[in-house]
């Protein structure tokens, strides 16, 4: 069995269960969408994936041994996640922030080899930080804060890359433009996303969360419908099928009547006497 | 190594040679450099020493001990500070957070003014007891709160509390003006009692830790953005963190226990070398070990002959200096917030 997969894991933090039994394996190369309302499980289920959380119940298996069989040290020369919140206090560069994907593949008391260097210049190239390689992390724009953390994944050269609502409080353009970049990675990715339509544009998969189990699994086109939306979500939606992905467009709750959402504004007209 | 490096730890090195060299011919017995140097090199074995045996001595046995174990002091208490600021992701973090320093004058105290030990135990082993004591206890409490980063300093100020006040309680109630002034005068940091053997043991105790803290200079590294993600960057969290706080317990336990609390050295010393060095722990530690030491050594030849004959306790002298540069330390992170 070759990449990686969750396997029934479960996550408990005291009594709450926040993942309930998720099974998900990866293709090679595909780009897999993690969708679900806020506290679903998403992150958590990124985290197990990443094995920086260890399951309570079921495995995280990379190539059919488990996370812990692998090792902390080969799972992070394998795996890279780039997380919802990156900060820090400490005054780092770019490149110091790149460079730290190394530190897998690096040994102690060793200065960084040829193929360090190698691994941190093509990782700022790819995500276009070359110019800005000696530029302060304090004073990055949001856009390349993640772009800096997505370079830093590159460097740890994974084959499975994690990201956790990368596009978060990026403007439409960087959002685009980041997901373009993710999609265009050589690596079988997993992405935790809010925006059903950007999941729609770039994943091949999606799996939906809610409280911590998975409702469906399938392509965009298979899994968002008006159905799946309003049973997840608890929102009324009109999904067209352009050519390619869904498009999806969201309606308005209809005014404390307690009745189902109203179809669209021109339905309403047409009800009129 | 980079090229970087070798020219900062040899400049470094270089000053400290120099600084020691020059801080042994500083004393208030009239000895000429001359004179001095002839001494130092006798008993390294390079010629014959034209001095007095008196004045020998006082060069051999008292200078040269107290300026080494100055440098040596400086160098372990910046390590240990800058290691402890990285791990605990706190800019406010010293040798001392984790009331390390508390415990060694508990333990010097109830050696002293107690009599616990029979007299067989010197002060320099009840301090570096309790200092071992006061660690375990933290290390305890915050295991059992989780071992998260605040745990383990709001433990540590925890135990800082509770030995500072029975410090406070037994020197209060049960010690004379005469051993009072002793002990106070060890807490607040001095070096007056130097000897070859103290020397010996920071030294070793400073190597080992020294190579071990430089063996986790890239896992340090990993540290920037949490323990989350240094996880994610293969580092395994729990252990590292037990392993460097516990060596670095050791180290400032040993150092405390032969000089007492010289403060600020390790909390201040680590920032002003990160202007110089950056961030990169491969670099920062060897350097900062360097500053720490040049540091030290001019501020405890500053100590003992300022207010000739007086001396002033070096901890005095290097808060004196260093609050200045603590504040200084807030505002630039006033203005990054």
């Amino acid at each position: 069995m070759t990449g990686l997969r969750a396997d029934r894991v479960v996550r408990r933090i005291g009594d709450k269960v926040v993942v309930d039994g998720v099974t998900l394996s990866l293709s090679p190369g595909e780009t897999v969408g993690l969708l679900g309302p806020n506290g679903s499980g998403k992150s958590t289920l990124l985290r197990l994936l990443a094995g920086v959380l260890a399951p309570s119940a079921g495995a995280v298996t990379l190539d059919g041994r488990t996370l812990t069989e692998v090792g902390r040290r080969a799972t992070a020369r394998r795996i890279a996640s780039v997380e919802q919140h990156a900060d820090t206090r400490t005054e780092l560069t770019v490149r110091d922030i790149v460079a730290l994907g190394r530190i897998p593949h690096r040994r102690a008391w060793t200065p960084p080899t040829a193929a360090d260097a190698e691994a941190v210049t093509e990782a700022l190239r790819r995500t276009g930080l070359t110019d800005r390689a000696g530029q302060s992390w304090h004073t990055l724009s949001g856009g390349e804060r993640q772009r800096t953390q997505i370079a830093r994944a590159l460097a740890q050269e994974p084959r499975e890359l994690l990201l956790d609502e990368p596009t978060n409080h990026l403007d439409i353009q960087h959002q685009l433009d980041l997901l373009d970049l993710v999609a265009s990675l050589p690596v079988t990715t997993v992405i935790a996303l809010h925006d059903l339509n950007l999941a729609s544009m770039y994943c091949d998969r999606l799996l939906v969360l809610r409280d911590g189990r998975a409702v469906t699994e399938g392509t965009p086109a298979e899994v968002l419908t008006p159905a799946l939306i309003e049973q997840v979500y608890g929102v009324g939606a009109e999904v067209t099928h352009d050519p390619g992905h869904p498009v999806i467009r969201f309606l308005r709750p209809a005014a404390g009547d307690g009745s189902p959402p109203k179809r669209s504004v021109t339905s309403a007209a047409s009800t009129a006497p | 190594m980079s090229l970087r490096t070798l020219l900062l730890t040899g400049g470094g090195l270089t000053a400290l040679l120099a600084s020691i060299a020059v801080a042994v011919t500083i004393g208030p017995a009239d000895i000429s450099t001359g004179d001095v140097w002839a001494a130092v090199s006798a008993h390294l074995g390079l010629g014959e020493s034209t001095l007095a045996p008196l004045r020998d001595g006082i060069v051999w046995n008292l200078r040269m001990p107290r300026t080494l174990l100055a440098a040596v002091c400086g160098a372990g208490l910046a390590v240990c500070g800058a290691v402890m600021q990285s791990l605990l992701r706190n800019p406010l973090a010293d040798p001392f957070v984790l009331g390390v320093s508390s415990g060694a004058s508990t333990g010097a105290v109830a050696v002293v003014v107690l009599g616990v030990g029979g007299g067989v135990v010197s002060l320099s082993a009840g301090a570096f007891f309790g200092a071992l004591l006061s660690f375990a206890l933290v290390l305890l409490l915050s295991h059992n709160l989780g071992g998260s980063t605040d745990r383990v300093v709001l433990s540590g100020v925890a135990a800082m509390q509770l030995f500072s006040a029975l410090t406070s309680f037994i020197v209060l109630t049960s010690a004379d003006a005469e051993t009072t002034r002793g002990v106070l005068f060890w807490l607040l940091g001095s070096l007056t009692g130097a000897d070859w053997g103290q020397v010996l043991l920071c030294t070793v105790v400073l190597a080992v830790v020294l190579v071990i803290c430089l063996g986790y200079a890239r896992t340090l590294d990993a540290f920037a953005f949490g323990d989350e993600a240094a996880a994610g960057l293969g580092v395994r969290v729990a252990r590292t963190r037990l392993v460097l706080l516990s060596a670095t317990a050791l180290l400032t336990a040993a150092l405390v226990s032969c000089a007492g609390a010289i403060g600020f050295v390790g909390l201040v010393l680590p920032h002003a070398t990160r202007a110089l060095t950056g961030s990169g722990h491969a670099r920062l530690l060897p350097v900062t070990a360097l500053t720490g030491a040049v540091f030290l050594v001019w501020v405890d030849t500053l100590a003992r002959t300022v207010l000739d004959p007086q001396e002033v306790p070096v901890g005095v002298v290097t808060s004196l200096i260093g609050v200045p540069a603590f504040v200084a330390v807030l505002y630039r992170g006033r203005r990054r917030a």
